[in-house]
């Protein structure tokens, strides 16, 4: 088992930890799940998301293997700027959904999720024909989100780089907390607004304590993945391994907007053929009409009875207080307001197809 | 963590108080922690006789389902309708937070609940 170096902390602070993706990670910490979302959506809180993965990519080839690569147009991006994006395979399945950051002028960081980053890096080695530089630093990297509508006030104390001048998806490398060489990125997996920190591993605890000190008078909290992932739902963000796989398209999964297809890549000829034919299956937001909570694996039924899709994340919304889900139906059945019945327990209860976020989000 | 002398417990983390031929079940101070903030109540066998051991319904948290599990053989009779607006009460005061109210029909399982301090020494308390 991997440890974040924050694990002691995290500890310290009495959190339930739990292995995910090879990781001791913080689930929770002794105030629950309820005010760690509470905290993200109207103040501040951090996540320790050192487990998540880092490529680094570099050289005259780097740009055209990125481009080979991943479904987005890697080449619109500035110095500065971030993309999400995602690898398919020969058959348009999503190896990994990534973020892209162009770091130099023939300089890029790869952010993948921590359950793939093996296999990620076997891939992107296996298709690295022009001998771009490739570094994986996923080992020396930590990475720290800041969220919440006080993210920016506590983390501007720290730094003279000013943080209301990047925009959404872009970033800067600057000094942070007398650290060199940070990369604050305004990103993020909640919809709360925020930054999100990369640094090296070493200086992680300093940099943590830090941002508590300057967050004291927002009383800033330390967020677990349980709220991490009931505030990424509340959004309609995708999470790779329940709502994406291998097997699943970005077309099933409503991420259409992420292939470019002006350019060639990995699955081309197969999404393009998705394309002209159309998904059989919609990856939807689906809100409960009244109680049930929807699960991963529950079965999503028609108002007859008859099964049309699988839930693949759910949970009871902390903001709505009302059960709310992703799951794949029917194609026929995507359009907002399609009544649905989700089967809990041998039970049906009423739900409805609803448009993403379920909660609004706070990016532009 | 508190562990009440005077009721009863299971190695499925419920707690059972007698009183004549009724008892009231909830859960402990353990489980609720172990759960996390509950945010629903499932109880599906109201006016069922439930074996011991036996599913008499399902506790939900934000990320986690668990079964509830029957202390002894009985008749659901009542169900504690204060959880249904207020599920957070189970965390805040598990003991006096029955979940159903139940009339016994046999005493098969009594001798097989724990004592409090058993139960503290199952969990490791």
């Amino acid at each position: 088992m991997k440890e974040s170096v924050l694990t002691p902390i995290h500890q310290h602070l009495g959190a339930k930890m739990a292995p995910f993706a090879g990781y001791n990670m913080p689930i929770q910490y002794p105030t629950g799940i309820n005010a760690e979302h509470d905290a993200v959506r109207n103040g501040v809180g951090v996540f320790d998301v050192s487990h998540m993965g880092e490529f680094i990519i570099e050289g005259a080839h780097a740009l055209d293997l990125i481009q080979r690569l991943t479904t987005n147009d890697a080449s619109v991006l500035s110095i500065g700027q971030v993309q999400y994006s995602c690898m398919t395979n020969e058959k348009g399945g999503i190896i990994d959904d990534i973020l892209v950051y162009r770091l130099e002028e023939e300089k890029y960081m790869l952010v993948v999720n921590a359950s793939n980053i093996e296999k990620d890096w076997n891939w992107i080695v296996g298709y690295n024909f022009n001998g771009a530089a490739l570094t994986d630093t996923s080992e020396f990297t930590s990475l720290l989100s800041v969220q919440g509508p006080y993210a920016i006030d506590t983390l501007q104390k720290l730094t003279s780089v000013s943080l209301k001048d990047i925009p959404y998806y872009h970033f800067k490398t600057g000094m942070m907390y007398g650290i060199p060489d940070v990369i604050i990125s305004n990103t993020g997996y909640t919809g709360a607004g925020g930054f999100e920190i990369y640094l090296n591993r070493n200086l992680s605890v300093e940099m943590w304590n830090g941002i508590f000190a300057a967050g004291r008078n927002y009383r800033i909290r330390p967020i677990g993945l349980g709220a991490r992932d009931t505030l990424r739902l509340e959004m309609g963000y995708c999470l790779y391994g329940n709502d994406i796989d291998d097997m699943t398209t970005p077309f099933d999964a409503g991420l259409g907007w992420i292939i470019k297809f002006s350019k060639d890549f990995t699955g081309w000829r197969v999404l393009q053929n998705q394309k002209n034919k159309g998904s059989k299956l919609a990856l939807v937001g689906i809100i409960m009409e009244g109680k049930g909570i929807p699960r991963h694996g529950y079965r999503i039924m028609n108002s007859d009875k008859e099964p049309v899709g699988i839930i693949t994340s759910g949970t009871q919304s902390p903001t709505l207080k009302t059960g709310i889900a992703l799951g794949y139906v029917d194609i026929n059945l995507k359009a907002p307001g399609t009544p649905l019945l989700i089967e809990i327990r041998d039970q049906f209860y009423e739900a409805k197809v609803c448009r993403l976020p379920f909660v609004q989000s706070k990016v532009k | 963590m508190n562990f009440p002398q005077e009721l009863f417990y299971t190695k499925d983390h419920e707690w059972i108080s007698f009183e004549n031929q009724h008892a009231l079940v909830g859960i402990t101070d353990f489980a609720q922690k172990e759960l996390g903030d509950i945010v629903y109540l499932d109880i599906p066998s109201l006016n069922k006789i439930i074996l011991a051991e036996g599913v008499f319904g399902t506790v939900e948290a934000v990320k986690t389902v668990s079964d509830l599990f029957m202390p002894v053989t009985g008749k659901i009779i009542e169900v504690n309708l204060m959880i249904d607006k207020t599920p957070e009460l189970i965390n805040q005061e598990p003991y006096s937070t029955w979940m159903v109210k139940v009339l016994l029909t046999s005493d098969d399982n009594k001798g097989s609940l724990l004592t409090a301090d058993e139960y503290k020494a199952l969990i490791g308390k």
